[in-house]
């Protein structure tokens, strides 16, 4: 025992050596994080707990509501409402395609054509968003009136027969149709797409680019096997930022959108506020679109690899 | 394009440019630039910031289209070719590696552009050459500058370009390591037999390295010739200071008997071979490299034959293996003299010392000039 020197004991009196310190230095992280720590109890992790809680509860409006740990909330939430999930899915999507396939070109357009205009030009992406959502969202009911421009000039091509055929219109109307949804969905989400595109796009040497060029790319070859990987952070990003808010939007469903076109929000909305025993089952939606979202999104982010570039 | 190898590399081919102008706006960065860069050669464009030496590399790549002129490889005209159809490729200055991929897959990067289907074997052998084999699989990110740079050089070798072009490759690394890679660089241009295209505003990096420098001045090229030819017998005042330190001195040709030109400059008769003297009545610059000068106590220790000043010394630096000598001659011209240290006493500044030198050494510039071109920017060239 006393030839055998003990690793443990011998770095325990090291450590001990200077007591003054070591409390204090320790300390002071938790400090630090403890403004942090309190806005993640106060503003998501208390929400969470009662959202989980509430959706295990049985009761209603007038008799109040009492944990029963009833699971059969989750059995209602996950059988009765298909339709929404699979409307909520499709649109957000087919959002985040959109924005993707439109927000690309621009972010690109500015980061490597924008020149001295790059940072006026992104103003000009955000701006908009300096106004409300929901009126943004409101202008687009007139945008997309049957006489409105949309219309006229879709009808005018002939192109609105050929959406009315693949059910995307109806009866000559763009508004109101699922299309109308997409089109607020990706006019709202646009900014959020191209922010972090334009980001990553931006913190490319273009030298790296004439390099390809002149390692026997063409211009395409040199976005493909340059470019685009070294602004795959940003399409991640941009698509999360994008999908993420786009699962459970239910404003662009509820003005832009028919009867058919709801989505998960809106029956979230009408079993909080419309039913007087809604809650628990409202709750239970709402804790299934997270899981769901978070399950997607991780294996979306497993499988772009982005530990790798980010 | 005749016959190609393996590789798709194309054989015998000088590159010609003819009348190669490039215009910025109203700014000529290359002014109807003529040159013929032999096949195998390694020649280095050298030139102070912004004398279009970059520019003309830029364009012999394609990166940048010229305002007017020709580039012929060999036969082939690739004035208009785009640059990934070249058969030319670029050390960037800051290397350019793609930092997604690994140092493999950097230096397999134009093979597998064009199609290679096996690259183990030639990006193996081409790691090897710049000895970082064992770096494979590294990012780049996680290289040295000195590394990095030959990873730059190896995946633009691989391709086997008609003509390699390097554009101030070595200007990011220290001094020592800068003189490590010269010799380096110097190796795999002898063993690869490729035509290098060097540019550089380091005149020492030049001289080290290139069996021909273009020196160039506002878009133009002042003089081109082997190191020795540049340094010993320059064209113009430019090259004469840009390239290494040269003594000028105004002087007024007296005549030419034969081969000897006669100035009388400083109340003094000097004398200069006609070969190197580029002026041949009026004024001329008579010009002569610190190392050729030496310096003696009295007129009667100079040798018979030789030019001679005198003057007073007023600085004086021992370096060891010379002693730098700045001598202020009575006209107001100081003179510098490097000596090398043969265990001669050392002259203090104050001396009262005759100057003297073989005259077949000293050379003779168009006495219109600008005595002072290229001095200035000499500075930034030896830094």
């Amino acid at each position: 025992m006393t030839t055998v020197a003990d690793p443990s004991v011998g770095k325990a009196e090291r450590k001990a050596v200077p007591p003054d310190h070591k409390p204090r230095r320790n300390l002071t992280p938790w400090l630090l994080l403890l403004p942090g720590l309190i806005w993640l109890t106060v503003f998501f992790l208390i929400p969470i707990l009662t959202s989980v809680s509430a959706s295990v509860q049985t009761g209603n409006y007038d008799d109040g509501f009492k944990l029963t740990w009833h699971w059969g909330n989750y059995a209602h939430a996950i059988k009765d409402y298909g339709t929404q999930y699979w409307h909520s899915s499709l649109y957000s999507v087919l959002t985040t395609f959109f924005c993707l396939a439109l927000g690309y070109p621009v972010a690109y357009f500015i980061a490597f054509k924008g020149g001295k205009w790059k940072s006026l030009l992104m103003a000009l992406v955000i701006v908009p968003s300096f106004t409300s959502f929901l009126i943004r969202t409101i202008a687009w009911e007139t945008i997309l009136a049957d006489q409105g421009p949309v219309v006229h000039v879709l009808k005018s091509a002939h192109i609105l027969s050929v959406t009315q055929a693949l059910g995307w219109t109806t009866g000559g109307h763009v508004i109101n149709t699922p299309a109308a949804v997409v089109c607020g969905m990706v006019y709202n989400f646009l900014p959020f797409t191209i922010l972090p595109l334009y980001t990553s796009l931006e913190k490319i040497d273009p030298r790296l680019l004439e390099a390809g060029n002149d390692l026997y790319c063409s211009t395409f070859t040199t976005w493909r096997r340059i470019t685009l990987p070294l602004s795959m952070p940003g399409v991640i990003g941009g698509t999360l930022l994008t999908f993420i808010p786009a699962v459970g939007d239910y404003i662009n469903a509820q003005l832009l959108g028919n009867p058919n076109t709801g989505v998960v929000g809106q029956k979230i909305e009408d079993l909080f506020l419309r039913q007087t025993s809604g809650y628990p089952v409202g709750s239970a939606i709402s804790v299934v679109m997270m899981v769901g979202t978070l399950v997607l999104v991780m294996s979306y982010i497993r499988k772009a690899g982005t530990e790798d570039l980010l | 394009m005749s016959s190609n190898d393996v590789l798709g590399r194309t054989e015998g081919g000088d590159l010609r440019l003819v009348g190669l102008t490039k215009r910025f706006g109203a700014f000529t960065a290359v002014d109807n630039l003529d040159l013929t860069i032999p096949q195998g050669s390694f020649f280095a464009l050298l030139g102070a910031s912004g004398c279009g030496k970059t520019t003309t590399l830029r364009m012999v790549s394609g990166l940048e289209d010229p305002t007017a002129g020709q580039i012929f490889l060999g036969d082939a005209e690739v004035t208009d070719t785009k640059p990934y159809r070249r058969p030319v490729n670029t050390v960037f200055q800051n290397y350019a590696l793609f930092p997604h991929l690994d140092i493999f897959e950097n230096v397999a990067f134009g093979l597998r552009r064009r199609g290679f289907k096996s690259v183990k074997q030639p990006v193996e052998a081409m790691l090897e050459l710049v000895e970082l084999g064992h770096l494979a699989k590294r990012k780049p990110n996680q290289l040295s500058g000195g590394q990095q740079q030959r990873i730059a050089l190896a995946r633009a070798l691989i391709n086997q370009p008609q003509v390699l072009l390097l554009d101030e490759p070595l200007g990011a690394l220290d001094l020592k390591l800068r003189r490590q890679m010269q010799i380096e660089l110097k190796r795999i241009q002898t063993e690869v037999g490729l035509t290098f295209v060097h540019v550089t505003h380091d005149q020492e990096e030049a001289m080290t390295m290139a069996d021909t420098i273009a020196v160039m001045n506002q878009g133009r090229i002042e003089q081109m010739g082997s190191p020795a030819e540049l340094y010993e017998n320059p064209a113009t005042t430019f090259v004469a200071n840009f390239l290494g330190q040269s003594n000028l001195i105004p002087g007024t040709v007296e005549g030419v008997d034969g081969d000897v030109v006669t100035v009388s400059a400083h109340g003094r008769t000097l004398t200069l071979p006609a070969a190197r003297c580029r002026a041949t009545s009026g004024t001329v610059i008579l010009g002569v490299r610190p190392e050729k000068v030496q310096i003696a106590e009295t007129e009667a220790d100079v040798p018979s034959g030789f030019n001679s000043l005198s003057g007073t010394v007023v600085d004086t630096s021992f370096i060891g293996v010379s002693t730098q000598y700045l001598v202020n001659l009575p006209s107001g011209e100081e003179v510098s003299v490097f000596e090398q240290n043969t265990g001669r006493a050392i002259q203090r500044p104050g001396n009262e010392v005759v100057i003297y030198w073989d005259p077949s050494q000293g050379f003779g510039l168009d006495g219109t000039q600008d005595i002072e071109a290229g001095a200035v920017l000499d500075e930034e060239g030896a830094a």
